[in-house]
């Protein structure tokens, strides 16, 4: 629970904090089960010749990253399983989804 | 002995009566409603427990309950009772909000509450299992097992020998259904009639939230924005639960993908805007969340039934995106009980045929599920519309400051002036304005 003072306000070191919230910091609130298995896979040869990459910017996540000769990286491990990238993908083959194996990923408290 | 071995591959011996795919609203209340029956169920879920794998605003109209659950509201995990709702057209530094309050809303039967999935999931998912189906969890429901001639008699799991034999399945596995897609009855991809929600859950302690809002410790609020989306079509929401706030936006997919833009900068602007940054204040990130939202409407459902197979809930597009109005687990819910008893009726017909299963779609027609996305079937369309999203909230702001802006010594500029001013700086003309206007009308009168 936050420090508040009378005014109902909360304490200043606080608010600075809550505003200097990094993505790494918003990551780190959610839960994941890894699997050992990557339930996203990504053929990076057939992003080479992808101009647009939505899956990069797109990605609530931000599990996508172009690397320097022109293909995607992906980290499947703190993945929504949101679909976003799949579903904005317009590249036949590039991204091959599925959900994790029972059990695994992504465990939202609230939701 | 010969025909009965050939009869024990068809749906005829099944060893199930339905396997319900996904804990979801719209599968628990299938199983309950087969349970309720006597039928033998399988609830099958692929998080650890119901609820862990979904994302919501969130609201949950109950009204859907009353029948299914009588006095639900003394026992629903209950965040906070809907008391008041806003809607706040915005711009960059601007506001103007319609603001209802009810005193009925917060005493039973209620209106809307806000709650965490991870509870309210569970919840009805219990009340399944105490109806006597069967919750599977950490399972999933990998690919339909067909017969020769296709009709779907069960499904795969990625358990050890996993196959579920059942008459009947339910998919009620979300807005990416893979058992639809496989189907053939959803695309297999299609960003467009699909929006994103992206939304952060801020701690604050209850008091804070009871003062910031005007709120007694059981009464929330509900804002619902539009004009806060960096100009990609969507909206933005807030909603007060006991100890926290949920902030999030929700983006045309396909217009996200084309902006460029990361979809956590937009909650950041808007957890910045002068109108909400004084609500948080201090507040802590408990969680980040996301999750599809299928927003095409009554126009973009897909088949509902097909031989051996039902689908509910967001499987079948069935959230209701209609601008003032933003449902979902209410749909999810009267559409899986639904499917639930249409598939009781179809065991006791002894027709699990399409044709046999048709009085599901038939009894959504009757009740609010189809009727209200039949009657809004064009809202979707108007309420990403380029000038409701980009063009109007500006011009009422614009309008709303020069009315109440006193400009002495200079004498009051008439409303009419002031329209035409707004509507000019905005680029709406006045054909334009009224052709909405009739739209609207015909779509929500």
């Amino acid at each position: 629970m936050s420090p508040v003072d009378h005014d109902g306000m909360a304490a200043p070191g606080l608010e600075s904090r809550y505003r200097g919230t990094s993505f790494e910091d918003l990551m780190a609130t959610v839960d994941f089960r890894v699997a050992a298995r990557a339930h996203i896979v990504v053929n990076s040869e057939v992003c080479r010749s992808c101009t647009t990459k939505a899956c990069v910017t797109a990605c609530p996540a931000n599990l996508f990253a172009p690397t320097a000769d022109g293909g995607v990286l992906f980290n499947y491990e703190e993945c929504f399983e949101c679909g976003t990238c799949y579903m904005v993908c317009n590249h036949e083959g590039a991204l091959t989804w599925t959900y994790p194996d029972g059990g695994h990923g992504v465990e939202f408290r609230r939701g | 002995m010969t025909e009965t071995r050939l009869e024990a591959t068809g749906p005829e011996t099944a060893v199930l009566d339905a396997v319900v795919v996904g804990a979801g609203p719209a599968g628990s209340a299938a199983a309950l409603a087969l349970a309720r029956a006597g039928r033998s169920v399988v609830l099958v879920e692929r998080g650890l427990f119901p609820g862990s794998k979904n994302v919501y605003g969130g609201v949950v109209y109950g009204r859907v309950l009353d029948g299914l659950i009588p006095g639900w509201w003394n026992e629903v995990p209950v965040e906070r009772w809907v008391v008041r709702r806003s809607t706040m057209m915005m711009t960059g530094d601007q506001s103007l909000s319609v603001d209802y309050r009810s005193e009925a809303w917060g005493s039973p039967p209620y209106n809307g509450m806000t709650t965490y999935r991870a509870d309210f999931d569970s919840w009805l998912a219990g009340k399944a299992v105490e109806a006597g189906a069967q919750l599977v969890t950490s399972t999933v429901a990998t690919a339909l097992l067909r017969d020769a001639a296709g009709r779907v008699t069960g499904v795969q799991t990625d358990r050890p020998d996993g196959d579920l034999r059942a008459k009947l399945v339910v998919a009620c596995d979300g807005v990416n259904s893979f058992l639809a897609k496989e189907a053939g009855l959803l695309p297999r991809a299609e960003a467009e009639h699909h929006t994103l929600g992206v939304k952060e859950v801020l701690g604050l302690p209850p008091e804070v939230i009871n003062e910031r809002f005007g709120v007694a410790s059981h009464e929330g609020l509900d804002i619902e924005m539009v004009g806060c989306t960096r100009g990609i079509p969507g909206g933005g929401f807030l909603y007060t639960n006991a100890e926290s706030v949920a902030v999030g936006v929700v983006l045309s997919l396909p217009e996200l993908a084309r902006s460029g833009v990361r979809p956590e900068e937009i909650i950041t602007d808007l957890k910045a805007h002068p109108s909400i940054a004084p609500y948080l204040r201090g507040a802590d990130v408990k969680e980040y969340a996301a999750h599809l939202i299928p927003e095409g409407g009554y126009d973009t459902m897909p088949k509902l039934a097909m031989d051996g197979m039902l689908i509910a809930g967001d499987a079948a597009a069935m959230t209701l995106a209609a601008g003032i109005w933003l449902e979902g687990v209410n749909f999810a819910i009267g559409s899986g009980y639904a499917a639930g008893r249409a598939a009781d009726r179809a065991i006791t017909a002894g027709d699990l045929s399409e044709a046999g299963l048709s009085s599901y779609r038939a009894d959504l027609e009757q009740q609010f599920v189809l009727a209200d996305h039949k009657r809004l079937r064009r809202a979707p369309a108007l309420v990403l519309s380029d000038r409701l999203q980009h063009r109007y909230p500006g011009m009422i702001c614009d309008l709303v400051e020069g009315m109440f802006t006193v400009t002495n010594p200079t004498p009051k500029p008439g409303a009419v002036r002031l329209a035409r001013q707004a509507a000019a700086r905005h680029g709406v003309r006045l054909r334009d304005l009224a052709t909405d206007t009739i739209r609207a009308a015909r779509i929500f009168g």
